[in-house]
């Protein structure tokens, strides 16, 4: 039987103890209507041969095409030490760290895991993981509600610079409390928030707002700009950031010089494979003052009776086990695994290994899209700067150009704007990390040269 | 020592990092970083010692026997890992064209498919991250369908008081407010109780059958027609899925809609604290409210449908599909044990922990329901033991640390004074219960001759008991550069 250990002998002298015939009658309390009969519709089993040719075959189905596509999942180089020691049984199976005498190695390595988090986006505090960005952020909108005691709003200023994802799992998550969003718009020439447009809510009551960097287009936000008018504006701000940018781009704690209050996004560019979208994790950090509405686990260090350093599960007042309909958050687990594979990565490349990753990839980008829009019928739609994304204008249907660079030339091309934002026309954002060499990048304008013109 | 007392100024992982600099960037010197990080600067080598070190450190399912009840710590077979972390499947981009793609959604078209044979609901949808983010979608449908009908009066959920801790959370994130019910003497939900609750204002119940009492409420039939009959939706948290996998079906029991918590019953590893993965199936009549995306097939061809197709979605729950590899690994775990294998799991779940339930009372621990049969969980109380020789449930808990067994979960549920939960699951072998049952028998004795010793224990862990009040008053979260 697989993964049960049972022999005939076991089984008889287990009924034996407990005084039982079969194992059927263990089930006596359930009324038999209840009882289902066999499940016809799932296969029968496999053995491990099996399974593993068959599981083989599926995946060649899928092929490696070559990838210029981000928009919120990056493929980045992985260091192999990354998921070797990630998946070491010790931590790939270990339950949440409840027992902390028999956990220490998973606590600790979450607060070194906090530590980086915080020092990385330059803020106070660093929780130990939600689900992914696009769910960090509905976290940190509600947090932001409970956080902000000077105002009653349940109203979020929300560029429409954000991953447009973002804002459906947002507002799928936060509308039942009555958490409205409201749009900022971008200004269509640079393509970062529109500063004007965003004095028609000035002194306006708002929970807060958020403010991209990178933004969805890959384009820089004027943080610093943005930051101060949520002073100004008495709101607190939200910071939304690509954590690989962090040791390139000024971090969030130190935007218009205070910092934004609370700062969260998708974890997966550090160290986390794009396997179809996870799991990957969310960070969220805040300023010590709002620590006590953030949601999720955090780990502590403390002293055990011997006064020897340990760490622990703290504040746990905020969550749901102990506080149940009265918690910040429903949410329960964290993404330890990711976290770990995280922790290592950060580990390996250091504050310039980290800072070289970003530049590569910028400058990856900065090629591409210099080379692409030399072909005729390609231009870069935004003026403002951009990190390791761009936006192109093409002059033809973007979706079937993207579907022929897919299924004959096994070139992810991009992610089609046109639908989210229709105003832009026929746009594609596209996406070079330190993994392109020039010489993919050339491959992919000759290609789309042909494609196009030729 | 921690990574960051290892760290010396421009040492690095020199092979892990690109050539690069900002010669010829257009980036605005003011959108730079001025100041660095502190992010620890160390050698390959001293990362990975650190690291594996670190996790020596850990119980886990590889090293011990971890009966943490309601967490179904069974064992994550190696194949699962080893076959999704296929190139092709991890290498794979989450907004890649279908067409590169058709490998992996074929598998997850056919988990959709087993998850709902093995449930009887109607329709699954996949992408919830986790247990309570797929408790927050069914809360969310519930609220949806009685909304699409105008049903607007309905603003409580009915919770019992032996529920997980996340049921009342994701129904206040819904907007409810929760009402609990409280449990009869011999471990079902209280009739007369729930009757006295229920009414036009009631939304819905959530409920664990078995519950987290480790029984079976036999009357479920009754429950579900009484929330039925009274216009309510009943809700069926699958944390306890495995104890009657292949057996008994929610959907047969009458429930609209459940979550399955995959890191249990398919067995995809809990990995310190997630991923996790929450799949909700439902009844025919929430279908068209389930999360999105959902695997559907068009000209025979899998695809992601989303909101195009699904227009009264309740809407996504995380950017893209949920957490893909945890979902795989839970298929290859799935098709491994096939329609024969799943009846099984919980035939021995259910074997081992009325085996442990047996043998743990010959030798003087105290069940909570010694009259009714354990499912694939159950509960001891050491509320004689706390009031005649002042041991603890947290005591022996961590006196079983010290024999290298992880301990039962501890004083849950709330309503079982000094209460340990206790969960085998059907991967552990006789030998490994017969062990923890001398263990056992061995702390109470200890606990009757020298109880000071338990309640100083662990002694042979890398730590001692820490101090949690400290860890609160005197918050230490982060490490910062010039600290010890």
């Amino acid at each position: 039987m697989p993964f049960i250990p049972h022999s005939d002998h076991d089984i008889e002298k287990m009924l034996t103890a407990i005084g039982v015939d079969s194992i059927d009658d263990l089930f006596d309390e359930i009324p038999d209507n209840l009882r289902c009969g066999n499940l016809d519709k799932i296969p029968t089993g496999m053995n491990e041969m099996e399974v593993s040719r068959f599981m083989r075959e599926r995946a060649a189905k899928d092929g490696l095409p070559l990838c210029f596509l981000g928009a919120g999942a990056y493929e980045h180089h992985i260091p192999a030490a990354v998921w070797e020691i990630t998946t070491r049984g010790e931590f790939y199976s270990a339950y949440t760290p409840y027992q902390a005498e028999a956990s220490q190695g998973t606590l600790q390595l979450l607060y070194e895991y906090q530590s980086m988090m915080a020092s990385l986006m330059a803020i106070d505090v660093s929780n130990a993981s939600l689900y992914d960005g696009a769910s960090a952020l509905a976290e940190a909108v509600l947090m932001a509600v409970r956080a902000n005691k000077k105002s009653k709003s349940r109203k979020i200023l929300l560029p429409r610079s954000i991953n447009p994802v973002y804002r459906s799992v947002t507002d799928a998550i936060v509308k039942n409390q009555k958490i409205e969003l409201v749009d900022v718009p971008f200004d269509a020439e640079t393509g970062q928030t529109d500063l004007a447009a965003l004095e028609q809510f000035a002194g306006e009551d708002f929970a807060a707002i958020v403010i991209p960097q990178p933004n969805f287009f890959g384009v820089l936000e004027n943080v610093d700009a943005l930051t101060q008018w949520a002073v100004d504006n008495k709101m607190l701000s939200i910071g939304v950031v690509n954590p690989m940018a962090m040791a390139l781009l000024k971090p969030p704690g130190e935007w218009a010089g205070s910092g934004v209050d609370i700062v969260c996004g998708e974890g997966q560019p550090l160290g986390v494979p794009m396997a179809s979208g996870g799991p990957y994790f969310g960070f969220m950090c805040c300023k010590q003052k709002h620590v006590r509405q953030m949601p999720g686990r955090i780990i502590g260090r403390t002293t055990d009776l011997d006064g020897k350093e340990g760490f622990t599960l703290t504040l746990q007042a905020r969550e749901q086990h102990i506080r149940r309909s009265k918690a910040t958050s429903n949410i329960c687990t964290n993404q330890g695994l990711l976290v770990t594979a995280a922790t290592i990565y950060m580990s390996l490349l250091g504050p310039e290994g980290l800072k070289k990753v970003g530049m590569a990839s910028h400058k990856n980008t900065q090629a591409l899209a210099k080379h692409l829009s030399a072909i005729d019928g390609v231009s870069v739609t935004f003026s403002g700067a951009s990190f390791h994304e761009c936006v192109l204008t093409i002059n033809t249907d973007v979706k079937q150009l993207i579907d022929e660079l897919a299924g004959k030339h096994h070139i992810l091309g991009g992610f089609n704007l046109s639908v989210d934002y229709a105003e832009l026309g026929n746009a594609i954002l596209v996406c070079a990390t330190e993994t392109r060499t020039d010489s993919d990048i050339e491959m992919f304008a000759t290609t789309l040269d042909n494609v196009l013109n030729g | 020592m921690l990574i960051f007392e290892q760290s010396h100024r421009g040492r690095a992982s020199h092979a892990q990092s690109p050539n690069s600099d900002l010669e010829g960037s257009v980036l605005p010197a003011e959108a730079l970083r001025t100041s660095k990080p502190n992010l620890p600067e160390v050698s390959e080598m001293q990362v990975v010692r650190h690291f594996t070190r670190l996790s020596q450190k850990n119980f886990s399912i590889d090293t011990h026997f971890y009966p943490l009840g309601s967490c179904t710590m069974k064992y994550n077979p190696r194949a699962c890992n080893t076959l999704a972390s296929l190139p092709e499947f991890t290498g794979r981009h989450p907004l890649g064209p279908s067409l590169h793609g058709q490998g992996f959604l074929e598998c997850m078209y056919e988990l959709q498919g087993m998850l709902k044979e093995v449930t009887g609901m109607q329709a699954v949808c996949l992408s919830p991250a986790a247990g309570a983010q797929g408790e927050f979608a069914g809360v969310a449908m519930i609220k949806a369908y009685h909304d699409d009908r105008n049903d607007t009066a309905r603003c409580e959920i009915l919770v019992p008081d032996a529920a997980h801790g996340t049921n009342p959370a994701s129904a206040v994130m819904c907007g409810y407010k929760v009402r609990e019910i409280p449990t009869g003497k011999n471990g079902d939900v209280d009739i007369d109780a729930l009757k006295e609750a229920i009414g036009p204002q009631t939304a819905g119940i959530m409920l664990t059958n078995p519950s987290t009492l480790g029984v079976f409420d036999r009357k479920i039939k009754e429950i579900a027609g009484i929330v039925h009959d009274a216009g309510g939706l009943l809700y069926y948290d699958g944390a306890n899925l495995n104890a009657i996998l292949g057996k008994v079906r929610p959907g047969d029991m009458g429930f609209d809609v459940i979550h399955m918590n995959l890191h249990k019953t398919f067995s995809t590893p809990h990995g310190g604290g997630g991923p996790g993965a929450g799949p909700v199936g439902v009844s025919k009549r929430l279908k068209p409210y389930l999360p999105v995306p959902i695997i559907g097939k068009k000209d025979d061809q899998y695809v992601l449908l989303d909101e195009n197709d699904c227009p009264q979605t309740i809407g996504r729950m995380s950017a893209f599909a949920g957490n893909a590899g945890v979902l795989l690994r839970a298929y290859i775990y799935a098709r491994m044990l096939g329609r024969e294998g799943m009846p099984r799991v919980a035939e021995f779940a259910t074997l081992n922990a009325n085996y442990l339930l047996k043998r743990l009372m010959e030798v003087g621990y105290d069940a909570a329901y010694p009259e009714r049969r354990a499912t694939h969980e159950f509960i001891l109380t050491l509320k004689k033991q706390a009031k005649e020789l002042g041991v603890t449930a947290m005591d022996v808990a961590k006196r079983l640390l010290d024999y290298d067994f992880h301990a039962p979960t501890t004083y849950f549920p709330l309503l079982i004074p000094e209460c340990l939960l206790v969960e085998p699951t059907e991967t552990e072998a006789k030998e490994t219960l017969d062990d923890f049952i001398d263990t056992m028998e061995k702390i109470l004795a200890e606990a009757k001759e020298d109880p000071e010793l338990l309640k100083q224990a662990p002694y042979t862990l890398p730590v001692r008991r820490l101090d949690d009040v400290k860890a609160v008053k005197q918050l230490d979260v982060v490490w910062k550069k010039g600290e010890k």
